[in-house]
């Protein structure tokens, strides 16, 4: 057994569940004064230990590291001092503003001289995947930082993402690649189980978190995020057993409590719908009053002005509906249309699939002037509504050239919302927008939510000024009309409606 | 201006030292108007009414956020104490360290948000922590920059305390000058932090209060607000939450979020395995109509202020409201924008004032402006109501109109106490019937009132009919609360109306027991009428329906009436007589105009501007700008006496999709040539000289710059027109 391997006993046991990657790593590192491999790449899913283990790992041999959160480091300066600090201690560094690696290099090894390494210097550098977005030579230069500092010097990375989207395209030095792989059940069991709460059995605990495993495993397997939804949760189970209620050898009974209340967290408290206080407070009065606490994603209403919706509504038009339909849906004579290829074949698929497109402000402005019953003035304000859209995000803005001729936006909201919006002016207005927002509803269908059919809306009867939908399936198949109720035809229209069906 | 240069080359001049007087908005204001004393007089009642009404405003604004603002100091404040005490208890070493957060749900009235967010740092300040740093999307569109300016906030406050550590920390700027850009992390700020908290017991940055100064805790929480969350970049945000959250054990982080549209925006941006790291409370404002019915509740339905809206401008402040912002900041500076033209443009204003300043001010008219008074509308017609001699007086004498006009100013006062209270009445009973059919907000049926005489519309009629149906708890609760607002006001005539119609109330509520004993004869009866119309209603003859219907109705009729229904309709003739003798339009009182701006196409032209159509119009009617009045007689014609821009636009509007430039060179060279006096068929050999060519093309960019033509690949010499319509 090698020397580096005495520790192993001591590490596994504060470490557990990790055997396998400890051997390894403490086989790569050696001795501490030899020179070690130039660079290792350890990588694997969120809360895996990657940085723990390694952590742990030089801490406890009392090996000379230096940390870095690549995520912190928001500028090269920031990176090399934090490295040059604590590797060398020296407060008299004198990186230039705006260093580059090779004013790391220089220093790194001026500052080496002075003091040479006795034992292999670790530098650890976690996130390592924002090192590919901060200097194109960064990466290749840590890799092989050995060679260039001539010093004895390992670079860890730590990451999620695997090597090989690391790879720069001109070839560089290769890493030795370490893989943590998820714990599994049984591994995630057994490390949960270790901090147990002190007043009450070990035993008792295990069986909380095998249940709690179960739950909630199959959504969620980062250990940090179990261990924050164990200590929420385990006042609830430990209830009955204060209460009285239940020995703690009653398996079952504590099942039945906690199921349905763990249940209920895996939807709220673990998507953070209500935050871990809310919880916790909602818990302890639960008993006395069952008042619901709504989570953020059941405020989805948003009051708009009477114009910012119309704009909305008439973005998600142009976003949703192809450019050659707008004569179509918007104009009161656009003339026969062919029913047969009126759609073209790459428009039959639902535009909801493809997603919004771009469209020009020009088309947006048009439809929001044919969708608006009355005479709306171009003021100022209609345009700064636009751009008021775009930093709500419920637009956003396409291409950056041509910014100020015509620039081009894409709807960001979906068809619920939309609907919702039209929904509201419906209520507000109820007498005089009703049939214009039926109609506003509806006139996307045939792009939109019934990708085989085609909905064509005919005006029920020359002195109707109502559209009444009319849904023709072009196969002949009859359909239901879509989303009203039973249209009301006049007595014009109605032969022609069982006609057409 | 000469220059000793002998080269070519642009100079810039400063202009002479001449003593140019500084003008306040005073002189602004009384400039241009005859009477300069009149003027200032009239500034200075716009000025203390703005001020009376601002600080009206200011309370109100208090009221309504007191309750968001103190939930989420209480959230702060929680957050903070639950940072220290998180010790060696299992529970807490077992939870993950979240983030406390707040995500403040404002709506989406931006302007409005600067107000909530200056009051809640000013709270935060005061009597939490001196540890705040807001940011706002625009500053930080990358993390350094954001990074940078949360640092140079949360230091830079402690920087400003007093003077010898602002010194003492002038001294560890210097040293620390080079460094800084680099070291702008939040280590550093921990370390800030540590030395801060460590070195003195916080002290309030507003020594004002020796007792806040103790209040801190002992380690004040560090407060982050991210004004607009939905603007910033979701992935700078990403890391900065992430970066904070490595930093949560050491510094007391807590964040706030100002969102403007759903909380669920929170989820759209940020991925679970941040969202995991932050303890996210909701907390929502109030909604920005309500914000605004209160600030109208406040400012114009009460006798308080004397200043008005007519019905037109209110509904043009609204309305931009509405359909275009939802801002209050914005719609009080409509107020305050119409509150200056009000003053500004009527001389009369000098009147509109509290009620013993308004009577002084009548006294001391001078003769130019009886003669105003004269000439208004409302004065005139209340001069033609009067007997010929008096009308005589009226209009000879200015000693006997200053004396009527004193007791008109009392009447238009009088009439103010009285209508406020009783439209309120009227709302109260109106906005419980169903569809609403005087208005939902009060504001809706102010605006009618001012409009004309509310009786007289049929939406009036037909909410007096529902309440000629409404059932007996409705209505006494409707009571109740109009007995309330009668018994507050101050005019001793609401107030005996008030008192009546506490007897009604009374005798309503008395009535219980008389109806319980008579119920039994009504049950018979109602039951045999049923019986009748159950019998009516199954023939399905549509003539015979019509007629048993109509037999029906007969029925009710003639019916007896119970003491309540009859009750009842006293109640409706009560309340029809109270806003038939209180609730006139305002023209209807002499001396309106003195109170009342009406000028909603101004308020309009300025709040509302269309660029557009001002661009048309200058460039099809230039007279509207230049006033020169060789532009002035045109109406369709190309004047040559015009600007080129204006010949070009006009020739342009003739042309189809692509124009040619040619062509309209030459078109443009004939006008132009005309201009002259020369006879336009005299361009000889269609040679254009240079300086028309020159003057030809500046036109055309220009017109290109403001975006009605633009070059084409199509063909090389064809400009294409981008606007149709709109000559």
């Amino acid at each position: 057994m090698p020397d580096q391997l005495e520790h192993l006993p001591r590490l596994t046991h504060l470490l557990p569940c990790r055997e396998a990657q400890i051997k390894t790593l403490l086989l790569l590192l050696g001795e501490p004064e030899h020179y070690s491999y130039p660079s290792i790449f350890i990588y694997g899913h969120r809360a895996s230990g990657k940085s723990h283990v390694t952590l742990t790992l030089l801490k406890e041999l009392k090996m000379p590291h230096v940390v870095v959160n690549c995520v912190e480091c928001v500028s090269l300066g920031l990176l090399f001092e934090h490295v040059l600090l604590s590797l060398f201690g020296s407060s008299h560094t004198s990186l230039p503003r705006g260093p580059s690696l090779s004013d790391f290099v220089r220093l790194y090894r001026q500052l080496c001289s002075e003091d040479p390494a006795k034992q292999t210097r670790y530098i650890v550098l976690d996130h390592a995947e924002l090192l590919r977005d901060m200097s194109a030579n960064l990466l290749p230069g840590f890799l092989r930082l050995q060679e260039l500092v001539e010093d004895n010097v390992t670079v860890i990375f730590l990451s999620e993402i695997v090597w090989d989207k690391f790879r720069p395209n001109t070839g560089c030095f290769e890493p030795l690649l370490l893989h943590f792989p998820d714990y599994s059940k049984v591994e995630l069991q057994q490390i949960l189980a270790q901090d147990s709460c002190p007043s009450y059995s070990p035993e008792l605990y295990s069986s909380y978190i095998s249940i709690l495993l179960g739950v909630f495993y199959s959504v969620c397997r980062d250990l940090r995020e179990l261990r924050h939804l164990a200590a929420l949760n385990f006042p609830k189970f430990c209830e009955p057993l204060e209460k009285g209620e239940a020995k703690e050898s009653d398996a079952h009974k504590l099942w039945r409590n906690i199921e349905p209340h763990l249940k209920k967290a895996m939807q709220t408290v673990y998507l953070r719908e209500v935050s871990s206080v809310q919880w916790e407070e909602q818990q302890q009065k639960e008993e006395k009053e069952v008042g619901e606490l709504r989570g953020l994603s059941a405020y989805t209403h948003v009051e708009l002005p009477y114009y910012s919706k119309f704009l909305l509504i008439a973005a998600y038009l142009a976003s949703y509906n192809p450019a050659r339909t707008d004569r179509r849906f918007f104009l009161k004579n656009h003339g026969r249309i062919k029913k047969t290829n009126f759609l073209k074949k790459h428009e039959k698929t639902s535009n909801h699939l493809l997603g919004p497109k771009p469209f020009p402000l020009d088309r947006l402005l048009a439809i929001f002037y044919s969708v608006v019953d009355s005479r709306v003035a171009p003021t100022a304000s209609i345009f700064s509504q636009i751009s008021s859209l775009v930093t709500l995000q419920l637009l956003t803005q396409v291409g950056h050239d041509d910014q100020l001729d015509s620039p081009k936006y894409k709807c960001a909201v979906s068809l619920g919302f939309v609907r919702a919006i039209a929904s509201d002016d419906l209520h507000q207005h109820a007498l005089r927008w009703t049939a214009d927002h039926r109609t506003l509803h509806l006139r996307h269908h045939p792009v939109g939510s019934h990708p085989t059919s085609c909905c064509l809306w005919v005006r029920c009867g020359p002195r109707a000024a109502v559209w009444e939908p009319v849904c023709v399936q072009r196969r002949g198949i009859p359909r239901q009309p879509p989303a009203l109720d039973q249209p009301q035809l006049c007595v014009d229209c109605a032969p022609a409606w069982h006609w057409l069906r | 201006m000469a220059t000793s240069s002998v080269s070519k080359g642009c100079f810039v001049f400063k202009p002479t030292a001449k003593k140019k007087r500084i003008s306040g908005a005073e002189d602004f204001f009384v400039d241009g108007s005859e009477d300069v004393e009149n003027g200032k007089l009239r500034f200075r009642l716009c000025q203390s009414t703005w001020d009376e009404m601002k600080e009206e405003i200011e309370q109100v604004q208090e009221d309504l956020n007191k309750k968001m603002l103190d939930g989420l100091l209480e959230f702060v404040k929680k957050s903070a104490a639950s940072f220290w005490c998180r010790d060696d208890d299992w529970m807490s070493r077992m939870r993950a360290s979240e983030i406390p957060t707040a995500a403040l749900v404002l709506g989406v009235n931006m302007p409005d948000h600067t107000i909530t967010f200056e009051s809640m740092t000013e709270l935060l300040h005061d009597s939490l922590t001196p540890f705040v740093a807001s940011v706002q999307a625009k500053e930080c569109t990358a993390m350094k920059q954001l990074m940078q300016k949360v640092l140079q906030r949360l230091m830079g406050t402690n920087v400003m305390v007093d003077e010898d550590e602002a010194e003492a920390d002038l001294g560890f700027h210097t040293r620390d000058c080079p460094q800084k850009r680099v070291n702008c992390s939040l280590s550093a700020l921990c370390d800030w932090y540590q030395s801060a908290t460590k070195k003195s017991p916080v002290k309030s940055p507003r020594k004002r209060l020796s007792s806040s100064q103790s209040e801190f805790l002992q380690s004040p929480p560090v407060v982050v607000i991210f004004r607009d969350l939905e603007a910033f970049s979701p992935q700078v945000l990403q890391d900065f939450i992430l970066v904070c959250s490595q930093y949560v054990h050491q510094l007391p982080l807590v964040f706030i979020f100002g969102i403007a549209t759903s909380p669920s925006t929170i989820q759209r941006m940020l991925p679970h395995s941040v969202s995991s790291l932050l303890c996210i409370e909701l907390f929502q404002s109030l909604s920005c109509t309500q914000h605004l019915a209160t600030i109208i509740d406040k400012l114009f339905l009460t006798s308080k202020f004397h200043f008005k809206f007519s019905a037109k401008v209110l509904q043009v402040l609204v309305g931009i409201f509405l359909y275009h912002d939802f801002s209050v900041c914005n719609f009080i500076k409509g107020l305050q924008l119409s509150l200056l033209e009000h003053f500004h443009s009527q001389p009369l204003s000098v009147l509109c004032c509290h009620k013993q300043e308004a009577l002084v001010h009548a006294q001391q008219l001078n003769d130019r402006d009886v003669e105003r008074i004269q000439q208004l509308p409302s004065f005139m017609r209340y001069v033609e109501e009067q007997v010929p001699e008096e009308q005589v007086q009226l209009l000879t004498s200015s000693e006997h109109v200053k004396g009527v006009c004193q007791k008109l100013l009392k009447s238009l006062h009088k009439y103010h106490k009285n209508f406020y209270p009783a439209l309120r009445c009227l709302h109260v009973l109106t906005s419980i019937l169903p569809k609403y059919p005087l208005g939902k907000q009060i504001r809706e049926l102010y605006v009618l009132c001012l409009e004309k005489k509310v009786w007289e519309t049929q939406e009036y009629d037909s909410a007096m009919q529902l309440i000629r149906m409404l059932a007996k708890d409705e209505l006494v609760t409707c009571l109740q609360k109009c007995v309330e607002i009668l018994t507050f006001c101050k005019s001793k005539k609401l107030k005996k109306v008030g008192q009546q119609l506490q007897d009604i109330t009374a005798t309503c509520e008395k009535l219980d027991k008389l109806s319980d004993e008579g119920n039994l004869v009504d049950g018979e009866e109602g039951d045999r009428e049923n019986d009748s119309s159950g019998k009516g209603l199954q023939k399905t003859d549509l003539f015979h329906l019509q007629k048993t219907l109509l037999e029906m109705k007969e029925c009710r009729r003639t019916r007896r009436k119970t003491p309540y229904e009859i009750l009842r309709n006293a109640v409706v003739d009560y309340i029809d007589n109270l806003v038939k003798t209180h609730l006139y339009p305002p023209e209807s009182q002499p001396l309106y105009e003195v109170w009342y701006y009406s000028s909603s196409g101004t308020v309009r032209r300025h709040l509302n501007a269309t660029p557009r159509t001002s661009i048309q119009t200058a460039l099809s009617h230039p007279y509207c700008y230049l006033q020169n009045e060789a532009l002035k007689n045109d109406s369709g014609i190309i004047s040559s006496a015009a600007p080129d821009i204006c010949i070009i636009y006009k020739l342009h509007l003739e042309c189809g999709r692509l124009i040619n430039l040619y062509d309209w060179l030459e078109a443009y060279a004939t006008v132009a040539t005309a201009a002259e006096g020369k006879d336009p068929s005299a361009i000889e050999g269609g040679k254009v000289d240079e300086l028309k060519h020159a003057r030809f093309i500046r036109a055309v960019s220009e017109l290109e710059f403001l975006g009605f033509v633009k070059s084409t690949k199509q063909k090389t010499d064809h400009v294409a027109r981008l606007t149709w319509g709109g000559c």
